[in-house]
């Protein structure tokens, strides 16, 4: 069983929001340096996905990651938590890509790495927030996808799903290949292990660039953007709470009640 | 690119109704087909949708499509049934709610016809001269808006639930056109076995006018229980935070935000809960936000109008109590 996982470097997406500063001129949002990177979070859900299912019946796990300068030690984490194998799509080129490139990339590196039963993503990425490179690459590589899934078993060359839904969860079989986006209903994602930390030091990124996967340089990244950022921007958020005043909490909370009774809201 | 012309809105039926999204879809994608001087155009697909789409016409379509697919509803299947539409539309933009369905087709649908999708979109609007769509969207966990648009006809967004306004129905119908929903390499590789409900019972979170919500400082399960009591006491429902939901204190079908619900209500009480733009993005919309949190410093201050430094274990009693004597 191969099972791939396509990891995604981020700046932190609970870092606090004076972390970051905006350039409406040039419209890019940076993180200060102060920022940890760190894997989506989602995408170590899907890490984690994969390793119960080696854990349960045996996988290879590789993990997939795309980007310009990406940290070693970031990306690197999916193979501490017992992932086996790491290639990168990393280059220039490959920087500021929408949802259309990546998936377009990650699905030629995928198939130039060879056989696959199930590929796993996060199921967005908490930058950018899309959730769709998933679908892509199912697209690209011509299969089957189910979205959103708290838990994953491999039954019979089937993978069953339970996909989480806004009222419940769908139990759905798919036949393998197939690509499935994780959801954080999955659970907490593990930790690096350190019994997994000698086998891991040693495995050593394999690193691609565009023509290593058999695609222009011109048609990834952010030349291969199909979706353009225009403006980015602030949102407005009124900023004028009325804190209820008293001598204690209990004359505080006397204050709320007279307050929004008087407004005519309770 | 060749002529695109007018507007597809994807309609839902709900439990026998024309679903709140996808009336919210016809409200946006009518202002939208007026700016331009098109149509608008529903398509819905299901297992015997029969009349019901028809009211789609009393929310503002111009045409309405039905196809039929027997069975629950699978991303695959409904995906390659939609590329059929094509055949009789070319639309400019296709427009689907940000939901289990939308947000698994749109993307999809986009893909297969080669084009872009822009997803979680909160506001449209048609750029003068090149008829582009414009689409705003929160990223970085809503901390910024990004503005977008694509070259690609058509163009693919999915639309955040309760970000357009549902229309009045007029006294409007016409007739429902199947179409052929065909079939793909993928049809039969994905069978859906079971659909579990596992919302609460009482009044829907998203159709709520009030909503009490709790995060990490009711603490536990046990807290909880007392947060939906003061819920059911002002006739209401009950929210929480991804990290209540996470730490199965109440189920995950009741987490607001970015990737749980989004709600509109008329009151939303958050106690205990830091204000995270994550959550933030999920109730923003809401008239008046009411804060209780210990913390004066927490960011939920910065968009309630009413707040309440406090242990929400005193304030919450003494609020009920008080209300009560007001009566
Ligand atoms: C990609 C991504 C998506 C996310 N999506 C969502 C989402 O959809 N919804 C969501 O909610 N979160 C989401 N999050 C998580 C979000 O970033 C925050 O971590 C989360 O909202 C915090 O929950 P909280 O406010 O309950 O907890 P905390 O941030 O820990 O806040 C708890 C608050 O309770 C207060 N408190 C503690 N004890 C008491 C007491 N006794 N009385 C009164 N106040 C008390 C504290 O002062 C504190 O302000 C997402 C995160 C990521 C990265």
């Amino acid at each position: 069983m191969n099972i791939i996982v396509c990891v995604k470097q981020i700046a932190d997406p609970e870092a606090p929001e004076e972390s970051f500063t905006l350039d409406s001129e040039k419209n890019v949002f940076i993180p200060s340096a102060k920022i940890t990177k760190v894997l989506n979070p989602f995408d170590e859900q899907a890490v984690e996905a994969a390793l119960r299912i080696k854990d349960q019946s045996g996988a290879k796990v590789t993990a997939f990651s795309l980007g310009a300068g990406l940290d070693r030690a970031v990306t690197k984490k999916p193979v501490f938590m017992g992932a086996d194998e790491l290639i990168l799509l990393e280059d220039e080129a490959f920087a500021d890509g929408d949802s259309w490139s990546t998936a377009r990339a990650l699905a030629e590196g995928i198939k130039k790495n060879g056989s696959y039963d199930l590929i796993l993503c996060g199921r967005q990425a908490a930058d950018w927030n899309a959730g769709q490179v998933g679908l892509g690459i199912a697209n690209f590589l011509g299969l089957p996808y189910v979205t959103v899934a708290k838990k994953i078993e491999i039954i019979d060359g089937k993978a069953r799903v339970e996909r989480v839904t806004s009222n419940g969860h769908e139990v759905v079989e798919v036949q393998l290949p197939a690509v499935i986006t994780v959801s954080n209903e999955l659970g907490q994602a593990r930790y690096p292990a350190i019994k997994n930390i000698r086998a891991a030091n040693k495995v050593q990124p394999v690193v691609w660039k565009p023509s290593d996967i058999g695609i222009d340089p011109s048609s990834v990244g952010k030349n291969g953007r199909r979706l353009h950022l225009l403006k980015l921007f602030k949102p407005v958020i009124q900023g004028t709470c009325e804190i209820m005043e008293g001598e204690s909490t209990e004359e505080m909370a006397e204050n709320l009640a007279l307050t929004l009774r008087r407004a005519k809201i309770l | 690119m060749g002529d695109h012309k007018h507007i597809v809105v994807y309609g839902e039926i709900i439990e026998g109704q024309l679903g709140a999204m996808t009336k919210e879809l016809l409200g946006g994608g009518r202002g939208l087909a007026d700016v331009l001087g098109e149509d608008l155009v529903a398509v819905f697909i299901g297992d015997g949708i029969g009349e019901t789409a028809r009211e789609a016409y009393a929310f503002g379509a111009d045409r309405v499509y039905a196809m039929d697919i027997p069975g629950a509803y699978e991303a695959n299947l409904y995906a390659g049934g939609l590329a059929n539409i094509l055949e009789h539309e070319q639309p400019r933009y296709f427009l689907f709610g940000h939901d289990d369905q939308g947000a698994d087709l749109g993307p999809a649908l986009a893909f297969k016809l080669n084009v872009a999708a822009a997803t979680d979109c909160v506001e449209l609007s048609v750029e003068e001269g090149t008829k582009r769509l414009l689409v705003t969207k929160p990223v970085y966990g809503a901390l910024v808006m990004a503005k977008f648009s694509t070259d690609d006809l058509p163009q693919i967004v999915t639309v955040r639930p309760k970000s357009m306004i549902a229309p009045d129905p007029v006294d409007r119908t016409g007739e429902v056109r199947s179409l052929d929903a065909g079939s793909t390499a993928l049809n039969g590789r994905v069978k859906v076995l079971e659909k579990i409900v596992e919302e609460s019972e009482g009044i829907k979170l998203e159709d709520a006018e009030l909503i009490v919500s709790g995060g990490r400082g009711i603490g536990d399960a046990e807290g909880f229980k007392k947060l939906a009591e003061v819920a059911r006491e002002l006739k209401g429902a009950m929210g929480a935070s991804r990290v209540a939901c996470d730490n199965e204190w109440v189920p995950a079908t009741i987490q607001v935000g970015i990737t749980g619900k989004i709600v509109a209500p008329r009151i939303y009480i958050a106690v205990g809960i830091s204000g995270a733009s994550q959550h933030m993005s999920g109730c923003s919309r809401s008239k008046t936000i009411i804060a209780i949190n210990k913390d004066p410093r927490a960011a939920i201050f910065k968009q309630a109008q009413y707040g309440v430094v406090g242990d929400w274990k005193i304030v919450l009693p003494v609020l009920m109590d008080k209300l009560k004597a007001l009566d």
